[in-house]
């Protein structure tokens, strides 16, 4: 910071300055309630082109009929089926995955040097590009299978899930206070115990907000998509065949130039982002009440 | 005390080791995870690099009939457009992240907070669908013939900003990625200011100090550590974004002079064209711009860690 000079010493110099000083404040501080402004605005103009053209685009037939050909009517049931069961399954393969890494980083590895280097590598994995994984479970099942399928997005899916799973798993694990693992360890248990018995059930809301998380992040996922479970016009529950999914359909049907298909689309991002949101909202609510617990009980 | 029988303590030895393996093998399929991704990459990539060489990064050729492929005009494409990101949404945040840290009334403090992170959880897909539809309209109808006839008329910078206005293209997804990217860089910015003492900035204004003194002359400074971390975490995702961009890009394997032009981009391409791709030696191509997306993204996710780690062990020893 500039040295401000003595007062007396200074005299018409110093109210100049004083002024340029409180306009440069007074600018800088406008600016930033403008970047304000700014991103809220964008949220709002988002949210109501979703809101105004998803409500247009939403009817019982999105929920009951299949995705049609071009120029007809129909609806997204398969690729909302679709979305649901890859989601699950990826969920399902990934987060068990990522919570027993997230385990091993809280309560064995801690600082030894293999924990500094997973931690490292799965910070990449986080922020890395989800059509990076998409390439990778291409090269991986889909060209060892030979086709695409709903088994190789859901795989897809659970790469992204795990490092997701893992790092809330490690940051709700190392919430639990040490004196209740030193209490348990004191009785005698092994420390596979006292994570199964004590650390667990502590850090239970934790963990389920790290699933919510999980899902959230998933279920929006397109790029993984494209070349692993590809699209699929007709109903089917096959996972060894490619399966309809929202954010493929989202893609194709917008891009397209048929009304029928693009009102679809919006009505998909609709659903998308309505169940995304809500399910951070969640999360952010359990965590809120678990800290406002641990508050009382202090 | 309780007597101990030997077998079930045996047994408890077998599950503690069963446990902890299952947990260390789950850590270490991590590292196997980034290992077979790199493996792959380098497999699918390399009869693409074998057939072009070095050549492959430095032509802009991309001919799916005569088969040559070249890089180039991607690379330019997710450099440009992530540059314009950045170059939009780095003030940006640091303004919300000033006006929510110092300047916002306690009461609005957290319903602010709450929807830039929800910004954040909005698949990209949505803002992609977004920009095509509503944000490259009104690009197109009022905002790029401004531009063109003002700025397109500066001498140096004016080819920039030349021809037709498509409302799609290089400009446009540059402007989508840094509202994508802006609620991460903004999010982080915040999380770090509020970490500065009190203390400090309480001396700053006992000293005389305006808002912005304590900002830019205490607040900024003690921050620049975590500042750095979020900017280069939003770079690492704009650069790697696929689906925002994808919709809003146009598509065209070209490198032109100006931002308003169509063009493509490393993830753009592979969204657009694996599926599609005939022949080995284009879906090989199409892995070796992954590959190159990859190494990129990496080391700019890499430094990021490795600066914030470095930094905070400085901080930790003064």
């Amino acid at each position: 910071m500039d040295a401000l000079p003595p007062r007396a010493a200074v005299g018409a110099r110093v109210s100049g300055r004083r002024l340029i000083r409180k306009v440069r404040n007074g600018l800088f501080l406008a600016l930033s309630v403008v970047a304000t402004g700014v991103g809220l605005l964008c949220l709002a103009a988002i949210l109501w082109t979703l809101l105004s053209r998803g409500i247009a685009g939403l009817n019982v037939a999105v929920f009951t009929q299949t995705t049609p050909p071009p120029g007809s009517q129909g609806g997204l049931l398969n690729a909302i089926y679709g979305s649901a069961v890859m989601t699950a399954l990826g969920i399902l393969m990934g987060s068990p995955i990522g919570m027993l890494a997230g385990t091993y980083l809280a309560e064995y590895g801690r600082s030894s040097r293999l924990s500094v280097v997973i931690r490292f590598i799965n910070d990449i994995l986080l922020s890395a590009p989800s059509i990076i994984v998409g390439l990778f479970i291409y090269e991986v099942v889909v060209v060892r299978m030979h086709h695409f399928s709903a088994i190789a997005g859901a795989v897809a899916l659970a790469v992204i899930a795990i490092p997701v799973s893992l790092r809330t798993t490690e940051d709700m694990l190392n919430l639990v206070p040490g004196g209740m693992k030193d209490a348990s360890a004191a009785l005698g248990a092994y420390p596979w115990r006292t994570v199964l018995s004590v650390v667990y059930p502590a850090a239970r809301s934790g963990i389920v907000t790290g699933l919510l998380l999980a899902i959230a992040r998933v279920s929006g996922e397109t790029a993984p998509l494209l070349f692993t479970a590809l699209n699929n016009q007709f109903w089917s529950t096959d996972l060894n065949a490619p399966m309809a999914n929202l954010p493929v359909v989202i893609f194709q049907f917008a891009l397209s130039p048929y009304k029928e298909w693009q009102d679809l689309a919006w009505a998909g991002a609709l659903l998308i982002t309505v169940t995304i949101l809500v399910l951070s909202i969640s999360a952010r609510v359990i965590l809120a009440l678990m800290q406002s617990n641990q508050a009382a009980k202090r | 005390m309780a007597i101990i029988d030997p077998r079930h303590a045996a047994k408890q030895l077998i599950y503690e080791k069963v446990f902890r393996s299952a947990t260390l093998a789950a850590a270490i399929l991590v590292l196997v995870i980034l290992g077979g991704v790199a493996l792959s990459l380098i497999l699918g990539a390399w009869p693409a690099l074998r057939h072009f060489g070095f050549a492959f990064v430095t032509r802009s050729v991309w001919n799916p009939v005569t088969e040559h492929f070249g890089a180039l005009a991607p690379i330019y494409g997710t450099v440009v457009t992530s540059v314009i990101a950045m170059a939009l949404a780095v003030p940006t945040a640091f303004g919300i992240a000033l006006f929510l840290t110092e300047l916002c009334p306690p009461m609005l403090k957290r319903p602010i907070g709450v929807a830039v992170e929800l910004l954040a959880a909005v698949p990209s897909i949505i803002f992609g669908i977004w920009g095509l539809f509503v944000l490259a309209p009104v690009l197109q109808r009022h905002v790029q013939p401004w531009m063109i006839a003002t700025l397109g008329e500066l001498p140096w910078v004016g080819g920039l900003f030349q021809g037709p206005p498509y409302g799609i293209g290089i400009f446009t997804a540059g402007l989508v990625l840094a509202i994508m990217v802006l609620p991460f860089i903004a999010a982080t910015m915040r999380d770090v200011f509020e970490t500065v003492p009190p203390m400090l900035k309480e001396s700053g204004y006992g000293l005389g100090a305006t808002t912005w003194e304590v900002i830019w002359n205490v607040v900024v400074p003690h921050s620049r550590v975590g500042m750095v971390g979020g900017i280069m975490l939003g770079l690492g995702r704009a650069l790697g974004e696929t689906m925002a961009v994808t919709f809003v890009i146009g598509n065209a394997h070209r490198i032109s002079s100006s931002l308003l032009a169509p063009g493509t981009t490393i993830s753009s391409a592979i969204a657009n064209e694996f599926t599609e791709a005939v022949g080995d030696l284009y879906t090989s191509s199409l892995i070796a711009l992954g590959l190159l997306l990859f190494i990129i993204t990496f080391i700019v996710i890499a430094l990021a860690q490795w600066m914030l780690s470095r930094l905070e062990r400085r901080s930790v020893r003064a």
